[in-house]
């Protein structure tokens, strides 16, 4: 068996970079991206890192700076953000078939069996393609286990070590590596974080060298298993492998925070079917039916001065089915139950779960024969016209007109590579 | 939805664990049971032509945009069409492609010969536009197709 190589591709300031990729008037300008609701930094561009702007900030905090430095703020643009990903994913897997997708901009590639020497050139022409193809820069970076190629893809983009984006472990000295590691926090170790790091500092480990020197029994006693396996895995000694991607989903969520809090249960029932009606398109577009419908509802837990409810209620359906009406009225009733006046609502949220393919469907006993396939078309009808003319174009009554709950996104980008009528226009004059 | 049965599930928050699956499903089509002659079409399918493979070379890298104006009309392409943008292709000399410059988006051919780069358009109204070397410019992607659904 070949030594295994993992290599770790992140892409940099990805959610700012999406934004730049399709707004040229953005060339060079500090771009910072904002969470659900337009509350705080989740992420900035290279010129707002420059800036020295922290991440996390509120955005009212720091509106008046970023005023004064011109950086532009976008809402979170997550439907741009998903697709970009997901074409990002399609690349890497064309350099290797072993691929966990971690997070919406890092991937782990298995290249266990690479030629040494051609690594860092095999790490290169990733980097080449993706942003080629794609336009959004990655850094890559290159070792014998998970945890080590986290740091190197850590060291390639803090140029600590490696060059253009690139570092590559496996072809540093033993020399080279220990006075890396001796000048590395022992923190931006994956896995080590905020809770761990100050322990590790009171027992005299404060770098990365440090840690991977300590004794992994007496790590495993003072905390767990996974301390100690983080300590072999610094040794390039893999625990960890890649983690498989269930390609179908099992569960659909669709939930969201409310622009501002809601208080009655048509507001409720509005934002409920609008969350039924997306999950359901997504359950029919991989061909599957649910037999189990849940239902979420809470308000703020951070305000100390309210009133706290929550509630979660699932139902199993009699008969599994992806048809938005049938979905959307278990959900109600759900909801009905749950519901309590007098609350400040701040989440609502719906799971489809018990997911089958719809060539398992099992009818009822009692069910209409012929009914289903009428139920069928309507509801291929509803997304044909929704993917055509933009979603929500046609939908249930019960979602409502008004939208008082949606989330607050002044500064949306429009929807560049998922709707014909957002797509960005180019100038031929 | 009479009989429906209702389990409470500790709330944390909106997070949802997964309920316990009590039916056993079996696929209805699971033993297809042969009956009379097959079709002798049967053999023959698969062939519908799907306009995405005609248009897309390289679905990962492929981008829509909206034209908007009249300067590429002597290269068909027209006011509203919607252009098919590869950026795997490397733009060459007389690529049509979509330009950043100076914060606009531009679709104009490519000209780039001896020391000149140029983004033409194809129109005689529209003057070419010269491509100095302290110009904020990029070559976004090539233009490979063009489409427009019109009203019928």
């Amino acid at each position: 068996m070949p030594a295994p190589i993992f290599a770790l591709v992140d892409c940099n300031n990805f959610y700012a970079s999406c934004e730049k990729l399709f707004d040229p008037r953005l060339a060079g300008v500090p771009v910072v991206v904002l969470s659900n609701n337009d509350g705080v930094v989740v992420a900035r561009s290279a010129e707002v890192k420059a800036l020295g702007l922290p991440m996390g900030q509120p955005w009212f905090k720091v509106r008046d700076l970023a005023k004064r430095h011109g950086i532009v703020a976008f809402s979170s643009n997550y439907t741009l953000y998903a697709d970009m990903s997901n074409r990002v994913v399609n690349v890497l897997a064309q350099f290797s078939p072993d691929l966990e997708v971690y997070s919406i901009d890092e991937s782990f590639l298995d290249l266990s069996g690479h030629v040494p020497e051609s690594l860092a050139a095999y790490g290169r022409s990733i980097r080449e393609r993706v942003r080629q193809w794609l336009g959004l820069t990655v850094c890559v970076g290159i070792a014998s286990s998970k945890t080590l190629a986290k740091l190197a893809n850590h060291c390639a983009k803090k140029n600590l070590a490696g060059t253009g984006g690139i570092c590559d472990f496996t072809a540093m000295s033993a020399a080279e590596l220990d006075s890396l590691m001796a000048r590395i926090e022992v923190g931006e170790i994956w896995g080590v974080g905020r809770q761990l790091a100050p322990k590790l500092h009171a027992m005299g480990i404060r770098s990365v060298k440090a840690l991977r020197d300590a004794d992994p029994g007496q790590l495993r006693q003072r905390f767990s298993v996974v301390q100690e396996r983080i300590v072999q895995e610094l040794r390039g000694i893999p625990c960890l492998s890649l983690e498989d991607v269930t390609p179908d989903r099992q569960q659909i969520i669709s939930s969201r925070s409310f622009g501002e809090r809601v208080h009655d249960l048509q507001s409720l029932q509005e934002a409920v079917t609008s969350h039924i009606c997306r999950a359901a398109e997504k359950l029919r577009n991989q061909d599957s039916l649910a037999g189990a419908v849940t239902v979420s509802i809470r308000t703020s837990p951070f305000n100390p001065n309210e009133p706290r409810y929550q509630k979660s209620l699932t139902v199993a359906l009699p008969e599994a089915s992806a048809d938005s009406r049938i979905l959307t009225r278990a959900a109600l009733k759900l909801l009905g139950q749950s519901y309590r006046q007098g609350y400040a609502y701040q989440k609502a949220g719906v799971m489809l779960s018990d997911i089958r393919p719809r060539r398992l469907r099992q009818p009822s006993l009692f069910s209409a024969i012929g009914n289903d396939e009428d139920n069928r078309r309507l509801m291929q009808t509803l997304d044909h016209i929704n993917s055509r003319w933009g979603r929500g174009t046609l939908r249930l009554a019960a979602e409502g007109t008004d939208f008082g709950w949606r989330m607050k996104r002044g500064h949306l980008s429009p929807a560049y590579t998922t709707n014909w009528e957002t797509l960005p226009r180019l100038i031929a004059r | 939805m009479a009989n429906a049965e209702i389990s409470t599930v500790p709330p944390p928050g909106i997070r949802f664990p997964a309920p316990e699956s009590k039916l056993c499903p079996l696929p209805i089509d699971a033993a297809k049971i042969p009956a009379g002659f097959p079709s002798p079409a049967a053999d023959y399918e698969n062939g519908r032509l799907d306009i995405n493979t005609y248009l897309i070379r390289n679905p990962v890298a492929t981008f829509f945009f909206t034209v908007e104006g009249r300067s590429m009309e002597g290269a068909e392409i027209f006011d509203g069409d919607i252009v098919v943008v590869d950026r795997s292709i490397t733009p060459r000399h007389g690529h049509i492609v979509v330009a950043f410059i100076h914060g606009e988006r531009l679709l104009k051919r490519l000209y780039r010969r001896a020391h000149r780069v140029a983004l033409i358009s194809e129109n005689p109204d529209f003057p070419p536009v010269e491509i100095r070397e302290d110009a904020e410019f990029a070559v976004w992607g090539v233009v490979v197709g063009k489409f427009k659904r019109l009203p019928a």
